[in-house]
């Protein structure tokens, strides 16, 4: 069985096919942003996670450093605990807040880190203690429409 | 008279009962001799130039072209809600999951599945379907499958090209003609297509898409009557046939695998 230019267009076809694939996988998908290798498990409980999602980011600063696992309802505490993955490279104080926060308007929700001011660090599997709740825009409304009606009065 | 149409109707029920089975008994023949058609692999490179190289050209160009519409189409939509940044993520993630997979689906349907069905169907009409095995050379082995897992290769890698010319296409478009920032397509995009989630997806479903259309490609080629109005018939149906099937498939794989987070 001698080459021929045959194997030579059907090899350039897969090539180009594979090339595509990874392509997909790099430039439009985020597999070059997930970092499995260097990476700890951080918990944090809501009383009301709004819209978040698994697969959310978790930014400090503004700066993507992590993705939210997974999220369940915890049914001792009836809390949403959040399980949360965040790069080694960045650790952060004990007495760091996490809040739910929404990018723009309407955009989708993510979780903000927002470091305290303790020496010790958070290990991985430790929890978040201190939290604040996704904005529910019915809450704010109504919140405001008391204040209002109270005002008038 | 009523008589005489419960009698043909029946008897199409019986008939398209007995191709399904008839059909699945093919399948079941395609993957028993694969072993034989893998051994000898020249006959199988020499499909997937036959069908998907042969098909490059009309894959980049409608991929190409489709995905300059999204980005016009979508850039127009978006625009109304002031989130024109969403332009990447909204191309790539209708490409990724279900335009790439079903369009790709589709041309290769009309553009190799309908010749894998003339050709076998006049390989039978010719009788050198019968002279194989008169000369113990089996159809299934040396003819069938060999074209069947030339699809099956080829489909999902003609996918991947034509998302990526979708892509690229709502990029010229998007950033190139109309300018929305180039920073927040590709941030969008990255973003929101989810390698596992969207991606992976996408390729499941092409390869599904590759096994239901040669399959039927080829068992109507198999199956056709030997005239040549027999084998035009088979043509049509193949082309129908494997459209409806690759329609009906995204709808049952789409329902399986985004049903929400």
């Amino acid at each position: 069985m001698k080459r021929t230019t045959l194997d030579l267009w059907v090899g350039l076809f897969v090539v180009a096919g594979f090339a595509a694939l990874t392509v997909l996988a790099l430039k439009v998908g985020n597999l070059s942003t997930y970092n499995t290798s260097d990476t700890y498990q951080l918990q944090a409980y809501f009383s009301n996670i709004g819209g978040l999602k698994s697969q959310a980011s978790i930014k400090s600063s503004g700066v993507l450093i992590g993705r939210v696992a997974q999220i369940s309802l915890d049914s001792d505490r009836y809390e949403a605990k959040v399980t949360m993955i965040v790069d080694k490279r960045y650790q952060f104080p004990k007495d760091t807040f996490a809040n739910i926060l929404t990018s723009g308007l309407l955009g989708e929700q993510y979780i903000g880190l927002i470091p305290g001011g303790e020496e010790a660090f958070l290990k991985a599997g430790d929890e978040i203690k201190h939290t604040q709740s996704a904005v529910v825009l019915e809450d704010l409304i109504s919140k405001f429409l008391y204040s209002k009606a109270e005002d008038s009065q | 008279m009523i008589v005489e149409n419960l009698r043909s109707l029946g008897h199409r029920i019986v008939n398209t009962v007995w191709r399904i089975g008839y059909a699945s008994r093919f399948f079941m023949l395609i993957l028993l001799y694969s072993g034989t058609s893998f051994r000898r692999f020249h006959l199988i490179i020499k499909e997937i130039f036959a069908s998907g190289v042969m098909s490059l050209i009309i894959i980049l160009v409608a991929g190409l072209f489709v995905g300059m519409v999204l980005g016009l189409q979508g850039y127009e939509t978006l625009k109304r809600y002031g989130s024109e940044s969403a332009l990447g993520s909204l191309v790539a993630l209708s490409l990724v999951r279900e335009l790439g997979p079903v369009l790709a689906a589709l041309l290769f349907a009309s553009r190799a599945g309908s010749a894998m069905t003339a050709e076998i169907g006049l390989m039978k009409a010719t009788e050198q379907i019968s002279a194989m095995a008169l000369m113990a050379i089996n159809p299934m082995a040396r003819l069938v499958a060999p074209r069947f897992w030339a699809g099956v290769i080829s489909v999902p890698l003609l996918t991947a090209l034509f998302s990526v010319m979708g892509v690229f296409g709502g990029y010229m478009v998007g950033v190139v003609l109309i300018g929305v920032d180039q920073g927040s397509f590709w941030s969008q995009m990255q973003a929101g297509v989810d390698f596992r989630y969207d991606i992976v997806n996408g390729m499941i479903k092409s390869f599904v898409f590759g096994v239901a259309v040669t399959v039927i490609a080829l068992f109507e080629g198999y199956d056709a009557p030997p005239t040549a109005e027999g084998v035009s018939g088979a043509t049509t149906r193949t082309v129908v046939q494997s459209s409806l099937a690759i329609l009906f498939l995204d709808f049952i794989l789409t329902a399986f695998m985004f049903q929400g987070e």
